[in-house]
């Protein structure tokens, strides 16, 4: 049985007559994972600081556990922040900075003691309560900042971005840990990033956000498998389009062609009707290559292939002059799988692995047309 | 040509030090004049510190130089922070009007600082004094302070609010703490800047309090005793300490 622990309903943000959080509402379950995913100007992080209190809402509400916190300051909601740049108070030591809230509390000096050194062994750093911040690597000040915002047992947990000044391998790491602590400690997260494969790997749940506004709210399977609109299909994984129209719609079925393929494909949940313009998703790992003589499929050739270690991911010319990229696992049977470029083959994919989006009337660009756009703006 | 450098380098500091060594050394110089070498001894310190008039106004401006570096610090620290935090109409105006009394000639300050003290009816002693000392003070410690503030991440205080600060803790526990390296230094300037100015005490000082600078500018004009020898080795020695001290304060706060 969920319950609901934060709920926001109405709320807008400008600044400077800038629109950054547009009208929206959410509600977090007491206990679970969820992530603001988006890319920078977003609204993620200024969502965030409205519920740390930072920043005041222009209109709407926040309600945690029914009470209505709105206009409550920072510093009396029971909730922390773990910052950006951790925020360490770099006068204080590692202990001083972690028992900070609790001395803000008023606690008795013998309970501070034990309760910073449980927080500190919880994030492995009991040695160095000593040290000050600026004697620690950056995954241990991360850890620090963890510590001190946990060791208020506060109701949930908001991290601004928190890896996103870590290489990639204390990443992955810290990722790992993060979502341990969450488990042990049952504390809600609400996570902050820019970074899709984090938030696919570490969410219950995520909030695809573009412009202030939610593209999507599912769990990551959903967001990943069954994207809402084009900006969610192309901001989380990659995604190769292939345009298709519908040419019959039956009871369950619809038939599309696809670069000329006939393909009979499962009825989309939005409305279609005959000769409708439709994106046929495709993710690179759903693709199949085909030899070249296969009957099935649609000719293209290799332009270019990466070795990735585990996958052999391959951009793929087609007639048509698009390109789309696949992701294929070594066979065991073939140690020697591998294209050349310029080979041809023909790429299919197995009825039941695309997703169907409608066309919509301001598709966001790809990435190549908004560096180009770019370009010609400065 | 490698001793070229050395050379050259030899001699700029040459030039920065034989005057202070000839000041030491004849400190202690027996003779009555300071032409020629009497031998050693330390009878100009001790007519020095018999001298009432001297001591007095030694005392005179150390106090004056506390008091004045204190109050411009206290001042200065809260201009910083308010220049700092809060957006403003013609907060560029005053910015700007900081480094005009900081760059605009002393005499100028001088002049209208009296010019205000006789208007105002005000008596010429400790209390004019301080406030001129104050006025130019002012600046240096509020540019110190704001440089430190600029490099201040603005994410602690919202840190220490998250953790249940109020306003007032945080600014207590965390935001001067931060600072405190700056409102030392900023102390230290305006202390010194007290301690040698000769040019707009000369104007608003009286007969009730005289300081240092003046009492050794006018001793000078009947002719050099080598007792202001003396004196200013000592004032060397305690600049010296100051500096010490103001270093070990910086690398303390680095650690």
């Amino acid at each position: 049985m969920t319950k609901t622990l934060l709920s926001l309903s109405g709320i807008s943000k400008q600044f400077d007559g800038k629109t950054v959080v547009d009208e929206l509402s959410l509600t977090i379950d007491d206990g679970e994972f969820i992530t603001l995913l988006g890319p920078s100007g977003c609204g993620k992080t200024t969502l965030l600081r409205m519920m740390a209190g930072f920043e005041l809402p222009d209109q709407g509400t926040v309600t945690l556990s029914g009470v209505d916190i709105t206009q409550t300051p920072p510093e009396e909601r029971p909730l922390n922040t773990v910052f950006q740049n951790y925020a360490l108070f770099p006068h204080m030591s590692v202990f001083d900075n972690v028992a900070y809230g609790l001395k803000m509390e008023k606690r008795p000096k013998a309970e501070i003691r034990e309760r910073v050194e449980e927080a500190l062994a919880m994030v492995q750093l009991e040695d160095f309560s000593r040290r000050k911040p600026h004697q620690l690597s950056g995954g241990q000040q991360q850890r620090v900042a963890i510590a001190r915002a946990v060791v208020k047992r506060p109701k949930m947990l908001l991290l601004d971005e928190p890896l996103s000044a870590l290489d990639y391998k204390l990443r992955r790491t810290m990722q790992v840990e993060l979502k341990r602590l969450q488990r042990e400690l049952g504390i809600t997260f609400v996570f902050v990033t820019h970074d899709q494969e984090e938030a696919l790997s570490m969410s219950d749940r995520i909030v695809v956000l573009k412009d202030g506004l939610i593209q999507q709210l599912g769990t990551p399977r959903e967001v990943y498998e069954r994207p809402a609109n084009v900006f969610t299909a192309r901001f989380v994984g990659q995604t190769n389009f292939f345009p298709g129209r519908v040419t019959g719609i039956e009871d369950k079925r619809i038939s599309v062609d696809v670069f000329g393929l006939n393909r009979v494909l499962g009825k989309p949940s939005f409305r279609v009707t005959t000769n409708q313009p439709l994106h046929v998703l495709l993710r690179p790992e759903d693709l199949r290559v085909l030899a070249p003589d296969d009957t099935e499929g649609v000719a293209g050739k290799i332009v270019e292939r990466n070795y990735k270690g585990s996958t052999l991911d391959s951009v793929i010319e087609l007639e048509d002059g698009s390109q789309v990229m696949a992701s294929e696992f070594f066979d065991e049977d073939d140690p020697a799988f591998d294209y050349s470029i310029g080979e041809p083959v023909r790429v299919s994919w197995v009825d039941g692995w695309e997703w169907l989006l409608a066309e919509e009337s301001d598709e966001p660009l790809t990435d190549e047309e908004e560096l180009a756009a770019d370009d010609a703006e400065h | 040509m490698r001793w070229l450098p050395r050379t050259y380098l030899a001699l700029v500091y040459l030039l920065l030090y034989v005057p202070i060594i000839v000041l030491v050394v004849f400190s202690f110089n027996d003779s009555r004049t300071g032409y020629s070498w009497g031998g050693l001894s330390l009878r100009w310190y001790e007519s020095l510190f018999n001298n009432h008039a001297m001591v007095q106004a030694m005392w005179n401006s150390l106090w004056l130089a506390l008091t004045a570096a204190t109050v411009s610090t206290l001042i200065g620290a809260l201009t910083a922070l308010a220049l700092h935090r809060y957006r403003f109409r013609g907060k560029k105006v005053l910015n700007g009007m900081l480094f005009v009394v900081m760059m605009s000639p002393e005499i100028v300050l001088a002049i209208s600082l009296l010019g205000l003290f006789l208007l105002l009816g005000l008596k010429l002693g400790y209390v004019s004094l301080l406030l001129a000392h104050v006025t130019f003070c002012l600046p240096f410690v509020v540019i110190t302070v704001m440089a430190r503030l600029a490099g201040f991440d603005e994410r602690l205080p919202e840190a220490a609010r998250d953790l249940g600060a109020s306003d007032f803790t945080m600014t207590r526990t965390v935001l001067i703490p931060v600072i405190m390296p700056a409102l030392m230094a900023g102390w230290m300037l305006g202390f010194t800047l007290s301690m040698d100015d000769v040019v707009v005490s000369t104007f608003v000082s009286g007969p009730s309090y005289e300081i240092l600078p003046l009492r050794i500018y006018s001793m000078v004009r009947v002719g050099l005793k080598p007792e202001v020898n003396a004196l200013g080795t000592l004032l060397l020695v305690f600049s010296l300490v100051m500096l010490m001290f103001s270093h070990w304060i910086l690398s303390r706060s680095k650690q």
